[in-house]
């Protein structure tokens, strides 16, 4: 197995990214990929919690690169996907206690046995984003539909361009279609139209995200919930499929944003 | 479609955010610092001027944006040669 190393970031704290990372590997293990996420924010651990797995950490990744124990045994196996998995970042630790060039040999070893490996960045362009970064044969961004992450976003982008991983895909996380029909939001067209990246995923704004996490569950998982839709789309879309951008998830413009998707999956064969 | 109250605020909050934001990221993008463009306005119109009469105050240097990439564009408008003869001519 040759697995793609994915990482999940953002610049601007709180849009949402340690939420995506659970609900895209929730999403990907659901249609049958072999799953890692990787929680990359050291000092800062939080993908365990969201996941629901906090009770079952024994090892962490500082573990695994300071060699106290094996890599398998830093994964926590989720309860309800089999394909699912955590290595969970340590709590007692900062950022320098592990390298870029650890999380690339932690990586490679994992793309022996899975098809996604999911890193969740730590907000921020300094050494727990880099770290994060550095593996990554993917990336996708996490933003919101408001200036100061439209912003951060901007910056991500262009470094990760310096960096030649490729041009990233973007999430617009939080998409209130009131507020956008009021003309009191960026549309999706809007933040595509600034920061000029493909878009991989819309996610509505929805007060059941934090009634999941509260639970430990991923709304990914859940079949009927919208925004668990949204995250299954975007895995689908990882995997390779065409998912249309629906009305939906869409938020105002529908027009004008099916013209620039278009205009971008043409850019892109 | 867009409801008309909808349309009526088109001029909602989001359009001044969009504005903002499509300023300051021609900024953060560039590697060119704000005060550099003066400068650089006033040698291009140095150096040009060395060969050929410019209309100085109608000289334009901003930076186009397309997807991801920026240009510099300047737009630089030269003096017009029938100038009238002087009178000691």
């Amino acid at each position: 197995m040759n697995g793609r190393v994915i990482t999940v970031t953002s610049g601007k704290g709180g849009v949402g990214k340690t939420t995506a990372t659970a609900n895209i590997g929730a999403a990907l293990a659901s249609i049958g990929k072999k799953v890692v996420c990787l929680d990359a924010d050291i000092g800062l651990r939080n993908l365990d919690v969201v996941m629901g797995l906090e009770n079952r950490i024994v090892y962490d990744i500082v573990d695994v690169v300071e060699g106290r124990c094996k890599l398998r045994q830093a994964m926590i196996r989720d309860k309800r996907l089999e394909e699912l998995h955590l290595i969970p970042a340590a709590q007692t630790r900062d950022k320098n206690a592990i390298s870029p060039k650890d999380m690339q040999r932690v990586c490679d070893e994992l793309r022996k046995d899975f098809d996604f490996i999911l890193i969740d960045s730590p907000a921020g362009i300094e050494r727990g984003f880099k770290n994060a970064i550095a593996p990554a044969d993917e990336i996708i961004i996490i933003t919101n539909p408001e200036v100061s992450a439209v912003r951060d976003a901007d910056r991500i982008i262009g470094i990760v361009e310096a960096e030649q991983k490729g041009p990233p895909k973007l999430v617009i996380n939080r998409i209130n279609s009131d507020l956008v029909e009021r003309g009191d939001m960026l549309a999706v067209a809007d933040v595509l139209e600034l920061l000029a990246v493909d878009l991989i995923g819309i996610v509505q704004e929805d007060q059941a995200v934090l009634v999941s996490t509260n639970r430990g569950t991923p709304i990914a998982l859940e079949p009927r919930s919208k925004t668990g839709q949204a995250f299954r789309d975007i895995a689908r879309r990882l995997a390779g499929e065409q998912v249309p951008f629906t009305r939906a998830n869409g938020g105002g413009f529908l027009g004008r944003l099916s013209k620039l998707i278009r205009a971008g999956s043409k850019k892109d064969a | 479609m867009r409801s008309l109250a909808g349309l009526l605020h088109r001029r909602g909050s989001a359009s001044t955010a969009k504005e903002r934001l499509r300023l300051v990221l021609i900024h953060d993008r560039s590697t060119l610092p704000p005060g550099a463009m003066e400068a650089l306005r006033d040698e291009l119109i140095e150096v040009i001027s060395r060969h050929v009469e410019v209309d100085r105050g109608a000289v334009r240097l901003e930076i186009a944006q397309e997807g991801r990439t920026q240009r510099l564009i300047a737009e630089i408008p030269l003096k017009k040669r029938n100038t009238p003869l002087s009178d000691d001519f």
